[in-house]
């Protein structure tokens, strides 16, 4: 990649953006309204987008409500994460049939999806797609079905220029800006409320060659420098943090701690903080067979540490109470995720604590271990 | 498959609306297959034939209310060698639970001409309580998916695939927005056993509750956020009340919230 150059294109030019990678025969997915939420659908135009909503985000309270501009990009996350494209929900493995008593599977001639385009990233969105990229095939088992979903998959970003009271991204230092040449194109949408532009970037050839097919204009200096400062904003104003410093031997040291059973009283085990968390990758194989005997399915769908059959090993559940199950994904997630894979497994999107209908907060939880316990250059 | 290796089916009712039966004559897919499969032997409900037992397996609907079926149901176990229950009334005691709270001869008198001829038990109980029961299969009314993946597994001596987590599992499988973050609706999905693919927060509707409790439902958390909700105390209850009242769980919930 060349020297990178920022340009700058009217808000309209997002309309040519999306044709010019339909040109090039990608699925686009993008923002779009379901649902009262902003969620993540097909997109062919620029109406498909949210344009002139925001979201308002709290533990366990969601709302979508009008802006007073134009924004297309003018909301910070939804529900549902990017995974779902590469991480399918659920995937059937293969078909087997009994032939007079001979087993034989059958090739699987699900034909591979078209490459994808995503619209609208967020910079804890790609740390995520990183992150996950790293445990599903970047590591010596690849999972192939990712990877053949992720190969060639095009990431428009586009950087916050707020940040909703549940997001931590900066504590995690996955954002709010975009780090250079993590997507191919990177967006920042500015001065909405007149005459709405966007300050544009190429991470990647790829991306370059996009985005020559607009009418920009060089960014001056000034332009560059609003932008920036506009995703600096979205930094120091967030109100959730975590705090990361000696954060694993936190979780580890912890075992036993009065907190556990405190959070125990609240969490449903419902598991929709690993549902709409981004980096959660748990699955479950399901085998089914008709009445007859004679077709069998294998499929694959994601499994959450939250339910009592994931621990499940010969004899029952290790995992029967919800305090050992909360347990286990905070520390996993913040902990073991650090051994396992280098850094920790939360990109501080924020999703587990708007959508747990609890409203059970990670910040708070680690934060909560930390308060009672004499750690190190932690106690404050 | 010859008849003589073909598992022997009865399907037996009790206190019930026959809703769960109706989903396995719905099963119009797989019905051929499953007959082909199977032998139905007794099914008054769908055919003349009343063949006697024993039978391989006994899908058993409705509730014990009468002392004649809890006699009844004591034969059906002892000629069955897998006893599956089939819904929420076999289950849990069905929404006919409902008197267990109050004083079911009050409601003879006030009900019937001639109170006289009415014989009942003052309790709607579950299959469960009265004889070992191999298989509860949920839902007010069952899945037919369930109901066939059921029978597939019994077959093939397998496992069945029923999972026991929450219907906010099925919600985020399908993509459906929550209803109680989005929209502030009052669910019990979190819960709630999954099993019906999480049909009404798909239309804007709270989960009712139909499958009964999840395996590890923490009803009193849920209460709470009833509560900040806006939820009054007898609205919990009343939500708690539904087609599983008696589950232990929904039970124990509702008359935390009861102070009548």
């Amino acid at each position: 990649m060349a020297d990178t150059i920022r340009v700058r294109i009217v808000a309209d030019q997002i309309g040519q953006l999306i044709r010019s990678l339909a040109h090039r025969d990608y699925a686009i997915f993008g923002p779009a309204v379901k649902d009262g939420a902003i969620v993540y659908d097909r997109i062919e135009e620029i109406g498909d987008l949210p344009r002139g909503l925001t979201d308002h985000q709290e533990a366990g309270r969601y709302s979508l409500v009008p802006r007073q501009d134009q924004a297309l990009f003018g909301y910070v996350l939804g529900p549902q994460s990017w995974k779902k494209y590469f991480h399918p929900a659920r995937v059937k493995l293969f078909d087997a049939r009994n032939d007079d008593g001979v087993f034989q599977i059958l090739p699987n001639t699900a034909s591979p999806a078209r490459p994808v385009a995503l619209l609208g990233v967020r910079a804890c969105e790609l740390a995520a797609i990183a992150m996950q990229d790293r445990v599903l095939q970047n590591g010596p088992y690849a999972d192939r079905i990712y990877a053949a979903r992720r190969a060639g998959a095009f990431l428009v970003a586009v950087q916050c220029t707020q940040s909703a009271p549940t997001c931590f991204c900066h504590s995690m230092g996955t954002g709010p800006a975009v780090a250079a040449g993590t997507a191919d194109i990177t967006l920042t949408e500015m001065d909405v409320a007149s005459d709405h532009w966007f300050l544009a970037e190429a991470g990647t050839d790829r991306g370059a060659e996009v985005l020559s097919e607009l009418s920009f204009a060089p960014a001056t200096d000034t332009q560059c420098r609003a932008a920036d400062e506009a995703v600096a904003l979205a930094r120091t104003g967030q109100r959730r943090h975590l705090d990361t410093a000696g954060l694993r031997d936190l979780l580890i040291e912890n075992f036993e701690h009065p907190r556990w059973d405190e959070v125990a009283r609240r969490c449903l085990v419902c598991a929709n903080c690993t549902m709409v968390c981004p980096t959660c990758f748990c699955t479950d194989i399901e085998d089914a067979s008709d009445v007859s005997g004679t077709h069998a399915e294998r499929w694959r769908r994601w499994d959450s540490c939250f339910t009592t059959s994931f621990s499940y090993i010969h004899g029952g559940s290790v995992r029967t109470s919800p305090k050992a199950r909360y347990r286990q994904w905070i520390t996993h997630k913040l902990a073991t995720w650090i051994d396992q894979f280098g850094t920790p497994g939360c990109v501080g999107c924020g999703r587990c604590i708007t959508w747990c209908p609890a409203g059970i907060d990670i910040t708070e939880e680690a934060q909560a271990l930390r308060g009672t316990v004499n750690h190190g250059n932690t106690e404050s | 498959m010859s008849s003589k290796t073909k598992p022997r089916i009865g399907v037996f009712k009790f206190a019930s609306c026959d809703g769960c039966q109706l989903s396995l004559l719905d099963a119009e897919d797989h019905l051929l297959a499953v007959a082909d499969a199977i032998e139905i032997a007794y099914f008054p409900e769908a055919s003349r034939t009343m063949s006697k037992g024993p039978y391989d397996i006994a899908l058993v609907e409705g509730s014990i209310t009468t002392h004649h079926d809890a006699h009844r149901i004591q034969e059906i176990r002892r000629q069955s060698k897998k006893l599956v229950t089939i819904g929420a009334c076999a289950t849990s005691g069905g929404i006919q639970a409902l008197r267990n709270w109050r004083d079911v001869d009050e409601f003879i008198r006030f009900v019937y001409a001639s109170p006289k001829f009415i014989s009942t038990l003052k309790l709607s109980t579950p299959i469960a309580e009265h004889v070992p029961v191999d298989f509860e299969l949920r839902g007010c009314p069952i899945n037919q998916y369930q109901l066939v993946e059921l029978i597939a597994a019994t077959v093939a001596g397998r496992r069945p695939n029923i999972p026991t987590y929450s219907v906010c599992m099925e919600c985020k499988s399908r993509e459906t927005v929550c209803v109680a973050i989005a929209r502030r609706i009052a669910c019990l999905g979190p819960v709630t056993q999954a099993g019906c693919g999480a049909i009404c927060p798909a239309f804007d509707r709270g989960c009712f509750g139909c499958y009964g409790p999840m395996d590890s439902a923490n009803t009193a958390s849920i209460s709470e956020q009833f509560r900040v909700l806006g939820q009054t105390d007898p609205q919990i209850a009343r939500a708690f009340r539904g087609f599983n009242a008696w589950a232990w769980q929904f039970r124990k919930a509702s008359e935390e919230c009861d102070h009548t």
